[in-house]
């Protein structure tokens, strides 16, 4: 395993309660530029490193959305502007924008599974003649899990169909309920002619793509990133394995063609 | 749109179920029906939002779900004993066809074939995705946990 190169914090943005996002810069070298859907591990020094996809890329500065739910994405949560942490990467593959060129954009989410999907948004809305239309479909447990709620109708306007909706409403939300799979009916989309790009927990990863291949897209243009305990992050530990992947270097980001019947297998 | 209650249908038996609506518009936050109601009209939202709800004496309206563009609203009219289960307001403007259940009932009655191609698919489209869509909410999937996406900001497993 490479030395994890020092990046500083260079803003932190609180997007709920338990989540916040860091932009780091280099302290030093920068590493080599990352992909959306690629990841790195994050090291919160003294404490331990997790695996953490990239939410945007700009230049050197990688941005990384976080949530505590342990100790060390707890310290990395609460690190500070000014602080240094530890990254290495970039490791595995990415969501592949570029073959879906020419294409109707599905980018489907599911809580925090917005995170590494922002990205193939960002780089959608910056080039709108490379592809067809941009649906951006979120479901997340309640309205204060909604990531990036600052930006997302600057994605409606910039012609994004952006569809939200939340399992629990609460007595403020005037907004759609359900599960992400129902906005679909909503999207505009020809599914012979689109790819689709989803992130979220593996069960809603399941439902969503069996949807999709019903409602007519071929399951090589269901792009899904995939979860596993990604340790080495190069191939070589075997923590992450599913089957014949190894997730750290053959995914997170798979074809729904290649992880269908891999999902079927309890023991994987 | 890329899909709805009505592709599910064959040409002649769209056209078929269409004989029998009539355009109709709701103001946001209209009423449409009350739980145990008799269900006597249904509806296909062409425009715009309503949400589903049941009435908690504490809470109020709980809205358990939305539907959109494309989606049936009201699947009561076609089971006995032909009541709401939930209530059902216009979260926004709509716009849909909307059909009176009786003339519909008499043509499933009459036209074995319309009749199964009516209750497929309102078993499949309407009730089937709404029922994998309540199951998958049931599991909480999103909660907060150690066992949560790691590549995406939460912790190895």
């Amino acid at each position: 395993m490479t030395t994890p190169a020092p990046y500083r914090v260079v803003t932190r943005t609180v997007e709920a309660p338990d989540v916040a996002t860091l932009v780091l810069e280099p302290a030093g070298d920068p590493l080599p530029p990352f992909s959306p859907g690629q990841f790195a591990m994050l090291y919160a020094f003294g404490v331990g490193d997790i695996p953490v996809s990239v939410c945007a890329v700009d230049g050197h500065r990688l941005t990384h959305t976080i949530r505590a739910v342990g100790a060390v994405s707890s310290a990395l949560h609460g690190s500070r502007t000014g602080g240094t942490v530890g990254v290495r990467g970039p490791f595995g593959t990415g969501w592949g924008l570029d073959h879906a060129a020419g294409r109707d954009l599905l980018v489907i989410a599911g809580g925090i599974g917005l995170a590494p999907l922002r990205p193939v948004v960002l780089a959608a809305l910056a080039a709108p003649e490379r592809h067809g239309r941009l649906n951006v479909l979120v479901g997340a447990r309640v309205p204060g899990d909604l990531l990036y709620a600052s930006e997302t109708d600057a994605w409606r306007e910039r012609g994004a169909r952006v569809l939200v909706t939340v399992d629990r409403p609460d007595a403020r939300w005037n907004g759609d309920v359900g599960v992400v799979t129902t906005l679909l009916g909503r999207a505009a989309f020809t599914p012979s002619d689109t790819t689709a790009f989803v992130c979220g927990p593996e069960v809603m990863i399941r439902a969503t793509a069996r949807d999709l291949v019903d409602r007519g897209l071929d399951a090589d243009r269901v792009r899904v990133s995939l979860e596993r305990t990604m340790h080495c992050g190069v191939g070589h530990c075997g923590h992450c394995q599913l089957g014949p992947l190894l997730l750290c270097r053959d995914g997170p980001v798979v074809t729904w063609a290649e992880a269908r019947s891999l999902l079927r297998v309890r023991e994987l | 749109m890329s899909d709805g209650f009505l592709g599910a249908f064959s040409d002649a038996h769209r056209e078929r179920l269409l004989s029998f609506a009539r355009t109709v518009s709701f103001p946001a936050g209209t009423r449409v029906f009350d739980e145990d109601d008799p269900a006597q009209r249904f509806w296909v939202l062409r425009h715009g939002h309503v949400d589903l709800d049941c009435h908690d004496p504490a809470r109020g309206a709980l809205v358990v779900e939305t539907l959109g563009e494309g989606e049936l609203l009201g699947w009561s009219w076609l089971f006995e004993p032909y009541r709401w289960h939930l209530g059902a307001t216009a979260q926004d403007a709509v716009t849909a066809y909307e059909f009176d259940a009786d003339p519909v009932r008499a043509a499933i009655e009459q036209d074995a074939r319309f009749g199964l191609a009516l209750t497929r698919s309102v078993a499949s489209v309407a009730i089937g995705r709404r029922l994998r869509a309540c199951r998958i909410r049931l599991l909480d999937l999103y909660r907060p946990t150690d066992t949560g996406r790691a590549s995406a900001g939460g912790e190895p497993r």
